[in-house]
């Protein structure tokens, strides 16, 4: 269960930003997380609460988008979108692919709560 | 600047609420300590090795193996990880070779600062080649920068050829990719080793797959000259000031800024 780690550093990193604005509270976090990147987004909202429990983040709505897989072929160069098991080039089949997106674990954006004074 | 992809965090701001682009790798509090133990590694010569695979897959049968037949060429150290007892530290230390065991408790795989607690009780200047041997979990692991250079993924033929297709975040981390237990393959009927490099290629993973059996060590001979070989280009790479990275760090990242990025700024009503 290393969706607690993960949501150990989201809180740190959420903190951090939090704490650069001079903010009170942390009331939304957006998380980008590819199919590929080993995360279970449900995991990740439901062990959420426990490591944001006290901090400036302790209210905050988690919002986690699942990106698809794309790859594209080094050998005849064309993107298409693939499956976790095969992550083959669909136009030519070739197996020599690089990966566009759907790996990633990203912290796209954060909505804080600012103190006037 | 954002230190991941140097794009620009935008602000905006109104009364009491303020959305901040961050656009950050989550993890990187792990990243930065295992960069720092990479750089430790390569300042004291060493070439580390992480190694992944399920429980039971013949990782410490591997080493015992390995470190039979490299030991009067290289100096060779372990740091096990285990949920629980200190067993295969024991073992490796039979072996004459230094072994720190991590027990882990209940964390299911090994993480960058649990590394650099065990780096400080070796004696970096004894050892050439460091194996780490991850809990038995072919989940967790993959997600974990722990400051080394190359990733080995076991598979045993007891498995089935078919754990890179159930397990593509594991098998598409391995930068060499070993298929143990080589030696029961007479006796299996369900594991052919061209479907298991079949199901690895179909992940786009280009890496080195070799069949042994660690009780047959006429079947080490290439993954033996594989390892000495990438401790030679480890050694040249250092002396260029460059290092390795093991295949984890994620190519999405960096190609997000071409592909599918752009900052934007949003104004809450």
């Amino acid at each position: 269960m290393h969706e607690l780690s993960i949501c150990n550093s989201i809180v740190s990193q959420v903190t951090k930003v939090a704490q650069s604005h001079n903010a009170t509270e942390v009331t939304h976090i957006y998380l980008n997380v590819g199919l590929l990147s080993g995360i279970e987004p449900q995991l990740l909202q439901q062990t959420f609460p426990f490591a944001s429990a006290e901090t400036l983040a302790d209210n905050a709505e988690l919002h986690i988008s699942v990106e698809s897989l794309e790859v594209r072929c080094l050998d005849c160069l064309q993107t298409s979108k693939v499956t976790m098991q095969n992550l083959s080039c669909a136009h030519c089949q070739s197996w020599k692919t690089q990966l566009l997106s759907g790996d990633d674990l990203t912290l796209a954006r954060v909505e804080l709560k600012i103190n006037e004074d | 600047m954002c230190g991941v992809c140097g794009c620009s965090p935008s602000v905006n701001s109104v009364p009491n609420k303020t959305v901040v682009d961050v656009y950050e790798k989550i993890l990187s509090s792990n990243d930065i300590l295992a960069a720092r133990n990479r750089q430790l590694l390569d300042k004291h010569n060493i070439l580390c090795l992480n190694l992944m695979s399920s429980p039971g897959s013949g990782k410490t049968s591997l080493l015992e193996a390995t470190i039979e037949q490299l030991k009067d060429q290289y100096r060779i150290a372990v740091i096990e990880g285990d949920l629980e007892t200190e067993n295969d530290a024991k073992r490796i230390r039979d072996k004459g070779v230094q072994a720190i065991q991590i027990v882990t408790g209940s964390a299911c795989h090994l993480e960058a600062d649990m590394v650099f607690s065990a780096l400080q009780k070796l004696d970096l200047e004894a050892i050439d080649i460091l194996f780490i041997e991850n809990v038995g979990n072919l989940v967790c692991p993959a997600s974990f920068d722990l400051g080394h250079h190359r990733n080995i993924t076991l598979l045993s033929t007891t498995e089935g050829d078919d754990k890179p297709a159930k397990y593509p975040v594991m098998f598409r981390a391995a930068d060499i990719c070993l298929i143990t237990k080589s030696d029961l393959l007479d006796y299996l009927d369900d594991f052919d080793t061209q479907q298991a490099e079949k199901n690895l290629r179909q992940l786009a993973n280009v890496a080195p797959c070799i069949s042994l059996s660690s009780r047959q060590p006429a079947s080490l001979k290439a993954w033996l000259h594989l390892l000495i070989q990438t401790k030679q280009q480890h050694e040249l790479a250092l002396t260029n000031q460059k290092t390795f990275l093991p295949k984890m760090q994620n190519q999405g990242a960096a190609l997000h800024k071409e592909t599918h990025y752009e900052p934007t700024s949003t104004v809450l009503a």
